[in-house]
């Protein structure tokens, strides 16, 4: 009850300091980089928003100078320059146009933007979380480093097609609270569907790209990484997860049940991992509260030659780090006995994990980042396949079998990656 | 500036499919042994490590294959060994100091061996009679027999620590073929967790071994 | 013409066990710290993985591991008027080389000294009289107690999540522990570990006989462990490929487990890999150090320059860069002057094989972590009466055997010929009821003859001198090798064994037979900068802002395993420059 009114007391602030700031803006024109609450404000959605990890190149680049090229299925696309630059990155912009580019979709020179650049989520944003993240970036290091964005092959260059799609996929506008549900239940959903745009990886997308509403948030492949389903699902999805192991799991990349590897590591490091307790409890309520499917695929046979072949593969190879009965070690080695990504329904992250290792995310709660060796060298594709198979179905574990075909597609889908 | 020899980011480092695994011995010809050679090798092997009912011998589980592919790569050339002059004739137990290497070694050793089976017996090793063999081998091993060229005796103590080696060593490397020598003495091979068999005390390990590339049952039936 | 480097507060030379524990302390202090590494960064997914890191041939026969001779070596002569040959394959040692050193193939035997190791000479004088020690025997005090070191013992077990049950809490002997060891302040951070057959059985007659066996202080986890920097290992599996291997499963101790993820990610510490320190550089009155100069992997030169240089490059590599640097006189054995390179010393290894009836016995040797085993310490140190026995000195016993690796492990009884049918079938019939591994672990003291010093002829692939070994046992240790060899037959006679092969050390030394790696002194510390390199803060005598660390700073070696006094010293120092040295850097002790 307590917790609930100082939530409502927080919103209830917010929304004062919201209005102060607003009518401050509305006087003074906008994104005030005078303004310390405006500032702190914008840090925080910005980080919410992981505008950095899109913006920036990894390791070596500047931060928020853009020249990173973000993998779409329609090819590369490279993210822009968004430091207060003058020349090449958005310092002479208007406040209007950075609005229309980040919650309509739509460039300083009238071209719209694709669709990698989120504006599909952040659209939920208000116009003040804009400013505000506005009035961030003004406050920046200018750094000079022209940018050529467009680098899709025919059609897709064609920013003008962006309108069609626009119609078909775009729902604009800002967020609006279910009056039926809690502030706290609100303020996750506003983070999942806006600025933490969680469904751009984990909502499964139309052959255009576009999201399929209808499954939001139950998985995605993207840049060679299934994205995992992040509703309640029990067998699929966050269904045996309590809101504290999600809370971990964001905040550290690492829980009882599993660690973060590959883009949702990158993901952690730069945003969740910075975000308060009690925003990410709200995202966990929010993500909690989406229902599940309910079928259940039937269960491959502990005598069927793949369980049998993946059993002694496991016992020989697998059990040292997770263990014989498939829990692995807490915040060490992830369970695959209780494991949304074995039992996804495209296994292509458990198939890209056994090939090529993987290593978990450091943060400051957990900095110790176990890492799985690369098996691709050692197990053939009905190696791999069978002991999918088996950790797919072994102790309560259910989902449809793994063959050897796909795992021959996968690696050589893999071979061509460089990440 | 900076000095090459890699300075570390403030992050473990890591890539896909990081590591050196591996590279386990394609059948095929000798890649270091004329063919005299590898005959005479597979003799000796088959004398150190005769073949019984139960298990092959020397030859049969692939000991020479081992050695011959050893000769031929970083072993046979000594590569990572201080191998500067000047080369001084010490006591035994500085180790060794001959400026030839294993490869070397090998091929001054096996035509000496072969030269004196032809002195002694007018046949090459692998020609003789097993009783025979074992006679040379003897007379290797306490010096009665000498070769040209090199100390018979340090040189037969090498050979068997080589050919053992490979009965032992796992599969990958070219001898211990079927893990026979692994089976013999009741060695579970290259399995990482026994969290579940340290507390079974004077049982016997049931499963069968495991080699660095897998083993059977890893590849389903059917 | 080496290139000059930016500054900065601290280098430390080479990053393996006291690399890391000075740079975590030194990071912490807030100061700017760059370790340089020879050898290459090393991690467990991507250097030992799980699944082939259980190779043999390739990392126990072909030292793949390890440094390789090519790189650089060391000659050895048994005595001063013969010429020392290089070693150019290893044998009696394996030095390390690589982020994480020895830490990485260590077998996590995790020992303290006891009290009265840290006081030898005073103590066995004491009790025995100066005359009852040889008079070429150099053993001295080192400087500080046990009682300065217990809380940087404790301070290591619990960054290693030591596994062992105490044997002596703040003075009352627990059950199960071992009754004759130095007064710890808190049990340890995990329970020990599990014990095979073997291991039990020999406990079981070491009790009948009367003596009081205990776990062996292990450093593999004997459950999920976080340490107190946040960083987590797992449970050892008893995989059996420990010593010479990597973890490949985060469950033993090692830099890379306990201390490396958390300090990488320090905006204060830099870490270079590949990259050799050829010179510790000072001014021109030689008394400070100025900083390194190192090579890359293409051969070029650079300067590091810091006000403070800490060297932990092992044993042999910290005296060789003394020696090559010019600091410090180097010893001379005849004139018996000077102290860089004087009281190098090894470790005294026996063992004993037991071969048992295969249809009543069946011990899995495959079937251990490395520091497995169950040990009696009745016979180390001064722990016993050495007055009618005309030696001094000691070593655990223990039934310590960490694998069945078969290479390595076909142990065959005495008189059993080295080949043929009837060796095929000893092996056949031997392996799975016979126990190798029986470890009499012993003290190597200090003599005037045997010393570190520069090879007059050969050199590294610099163009520098290897660093020369003139070492040989001597009747001590001799005596006490029969004597404790006798010990420990005995108890496996009792385990119900059908044949004892005895096998005590002989001499002369011989660097072809493994030894374990526990080479020490040649920089040692010590209260009089006329026999001691450092005082007891390992801080140079000559060169008040260059510190050494490792076993090199050992004035002789115990009956134990070095590391876990290693990493005290290392936590002793790191100590004392935090709270006494960085304030006014200066001499802390008056020479």
């Amino acid at each position: 009850m307590r917790k609930r009114l100082a939530t409502l007391l927080l919103a209830g602030t917010g929304v004062l300091v919201t209005l102060a700031v607003a009518i401050k803006s509305v006087v003074a024109g906008g994104a005030d980089t005078q303004s310390f609450t405006q500032i702190e404000k914008g840090r925080y959605l910005a980080t919410a928003a992981d505008c950095v990890a899109c913006h920036t190149v990894p390791d070596f680049g500047r931060p928020f100078a853009g020249g990173r090229a973000i993998e779409t299925p329609f090819g590369n696309i490279v993210a822009p320059n968004i430091t207060p630059d003058r020349d090449t990155g958005i310092g002479a912009w208007s406040d209007a146009a950075f609005d229309d580019a980040v919650r309509r979709g739509v460039r300083e020179d009238g071209q719209r933007l694709y669709p990698a650049m989120p504006f599909t989520a952040y659209t939920k944003m208000s116009r003040d979380d804009v400013l505000a993240i506005r009035a961030y970036l003004k406050t920046l290091q200018p750094v000079h480093n022209p940018v050529v964005a467009n680098n899709l092959p025919f059609p897709m260059n064609i920013r003008a097609a962006m309108w069609a799609w626009d119609m078909l996929y775009f729902d604009p506008g800002a967020y609006k609270p279910d009056p039926q549900k809690s502030a706290q239940w609100n303020r996750g959903a506003f983070l999942v569907q806006g600025p933490g745009h969680c469904g751009a990886c984990h909502t499964p997308k139309s052959l255009l790209g576009g999201d399929k509403t209808s499954e939001a948030l139950r998985g995605s492949t993207l840049q060679g990484w299934f994205a995992p389903d992040i509703t309640d699902d029990q067998r699929t999805g966050l269904g045996s997860w309590s809101n504290n192991d999600i809370v971990a799991y964001l905040k550290s990349g690492h829980n009882r049940i599993t660690a973060a590897t590959g883009p949702m590591a990158e993901e952690i490091e730069h945003s969740t991992s910075k975000m308060t307790d009690s925003d990410l409890t709200a995202m966990a309520v929010y993500l909690k509260s989406l229902t599940g499917q309910t079928e259940t695929p039937t269960p491959v046979a502990a005598s069927d030659p793949a369980m049998v072949a993946g059993h002694a593969i496991y016992r020989d190879q697998c059990s040292a780090c997770h263990g014989l009965d498939g829990h692995g070690v807490a915040k060490l080695f992830p369970s695959l006995a209780n494991s949304s990504v074995v039992r996804a329904s495209d296994p292509t992250t458990m198939i890209r994990i056994i090939l090529r290792g993987a290593r978990s995310v450091a943060t400051p709660a957990e900095p110790t980042a176990p890492g799985m060796p690369s098996f691709a060298w050692q197990l053939d594709d009905a190696q791999v396949a069978s002991v999918s198979t088996y950790l797919r179905n072994a102790w309560t574990s259910t989902a449809p079998a793994v063959s050897a075909e796909d795992v021959s597609k996968a690696r050589s889908s893999l071979r061509a990656r460089n990440d | 500036m900076s000095a090459r020899g890699a300075v570390l980011l403030h992050r473990l480092p890591w890539e896909p499919d990081a590591g050196e695994p591996p590279t386990p011995v394609r059948p095929g010809p000798w890649l270091f042994f004329t063919d005299d050679e590898g005959r005479a090798v597979e003799a000796i092997a088959d004398r150190i490590i005769p073949p019984d009912p139960q298990t092959p011998g020397g030859k049969d589980s692939g000991c020479a294959e081992f050695l011959d592919r050893q000769l031929a790569g970083p072993y046979g050339r000594r590569q990572g060994l201080y191998v500067s002059p000047p080369f001084l004739k010490g006591a035994k137990n500085q180790g060794p100091q001959s400026e030839a290497g294993p490869a070397q070694q090998y091929r001054v050793a096996l035509a000496g061996v072969d030269r004196a089976c032809q002195a002694k017996y007018a046949k090459t090793f692998a020609e003789l009679a097993d009783i025979d063999k074992d006679v040379v081998l003897k007379g290797l091993e306490s010096g009665d027999i000498k070769l040209e060229g090199i100390d018979g005796t340090s040189f037969f103590q090498q050979l068997i620590k080589d050919i053992q080696t490979g009965f032992f060593a796992d599969p990958i490397y070219g001898g211990n073929r079927d893990m026979v020598a692994w089976k013999m003495i009741g060695y579970p091979g290259a399995r990482y967790n026994y969290l579940d068999w340290i507390d079974r005390h004077n049982e016997r390990f049931p499963l069968p071994p495991v080699s660095l590339m897998g083993r059977a049952e890893w590849t389903p039936k059917g | 013409m080496a290139r000059k480097l930016p500054k900065k507060d601290v280098v430390i030379v080479g990053l393996g066990w006291t690399g890391s524990i000075m740079a975590h302390e030194l990071t912490d202090e807030g100061l700017d710290v760059i370790a340089i590494e020879r050898g290459p960064w090393r991690d467990a997914p991507t250097d030992f993985p799980t699944n082939y890191m259980q190779d043999e041939l390739r990392y126990r026969i072909r030292h793949e591991l390890f440094l390789r001779p090519a790189q650089t070596t060391f000659t050895f002569r048994n005595k001063m008027n013969e010429t020392a040959l290089p070693i150019r394959t290893w044998g009696a040692f394996m030095p390390p080389n690589g982020v994480g050193g020895g830490g990485v193939h260590w077998n996590a035997e995790t020992w303290r000294f006891l009290p009265s190791d840290f006081v030898l000479r005073t103590h066995l004088t004491e009790r025995y009289g100066a005359s009852f020690l040889p008079e070429d025997m150099t053993i001295q005090d080192w400087g500080v107690t046990y009682d300065d070191l217990e809380p940087h013992y404790d301070a290591f077990e619990y960054l290693c999540g030591t596994s062992g049950t105490a044997g002596n809490l703040k003075g009352q002997i627990q059950q199960g522990g071992n009754p004759f060891e130095g007064p710890r302040s808190r049990p340890y951070p995990n329970p020990a570990q599990k014990q095979g057959f073997g291991h039990t059985l020999f406990a079981k007659a070491a009790t009948e006989l009367g003596y009081k066996p205990f776990p062996q202080p292990s450093g593999n986890m004997s459950r999920a462990y976080t340490n107190p920097l946040g960083l987590r290992l797992g449970p050892c599996t008893y995989c059996g490929f420990c010593e010479w291997f990597g973890c490949g499963n985060y469950s033993k101790a090692s830099p890379q487990t306990t201390i490396l993820p958390l300090l990488i990610r320090k905006s204060n510490f830099t870490a270079r890999d590949n990259s050799e320190v050829t010179r510790i550089n000072t001014d021109r009155s030689g008394k400070r150090a100025t900083g390194v100069t190192f090579v890359d992997t293409s051969g070029e030169e650079w300067e590091q320059p810091a006000d403070l240089v800490i060297l932990s490059a092992y044993t042999m590599f910290n005296v060789q860069l003394l020696l090559l640097s010019k600091i410090g006189q180097p010893y001379d054995p005849v004139a018996n002057t000077g102290v860089v390179g004087r009281n190098f010393t090894h470790q005294t290894m026996s063992s004993v094989d037991g071969f048992f009836d295969k249809s009543k016995f069946n011990f899995n040797p495959f079937i251990a972590s490395g520091a497995i085993g169950m040990c009696i310490d009745e016979f180390n140190g001064d722990n016993f009466d050495h007055g009618p026995l005309g030696f001094v000195g000691g070593g655990y016993l223990g039934q310590v055997q960490t694998n069945g690796r078969p290479i390595e492990t076909t142990p065959v009884p005495d008189g059993t010929p080295k080949w043929g049918a009837k060796w095929k079938d000893a092996v056949r019939d031997n392996y799975l009821s016979s126990l190798k591994g029986g470890s009499i672990h012993a003290s190597f003291y200090s003599y005037r003859d045997v010393y570190l010093d520069l090879d007059p002829a050969y050199k590294d692939r610099f163009g520098r001198p290897l660093m020369r070994m003139t070492i040989d046992f001597h009747d001590n240790e001799l005596k006490a090798a029969t004597y404790l060899t006798d010990k420990y037959a005995e108890i496996v006679k009792a385990m119900g064994a059908k044949q004892v092969d005895k096998s005590p050390r002989k001499g002369p030394y011989d660097v072809t037979k493994y030894q374990t790696t526990h080479l020490n002194g040649g920089a040692i510390m010590g209260t009089d900068p006329k026999t001691s390199v450092l005082n007891r803060y390992l801080q140079s005598w000559d060169v008040p802002n260059l510190f050494v660390m490792g076993a090199s700073a050992f004035p002789q070696n115990a009956g134990y395993n070095p590391t876990g006094t290693v990493a005290a010293l290392a936590y002793w120092a790191a100590a004392a420059i935090r709270s006494q040295y960085l304030k006014n850097p200066r001499p802390l002790v008056d020479a």
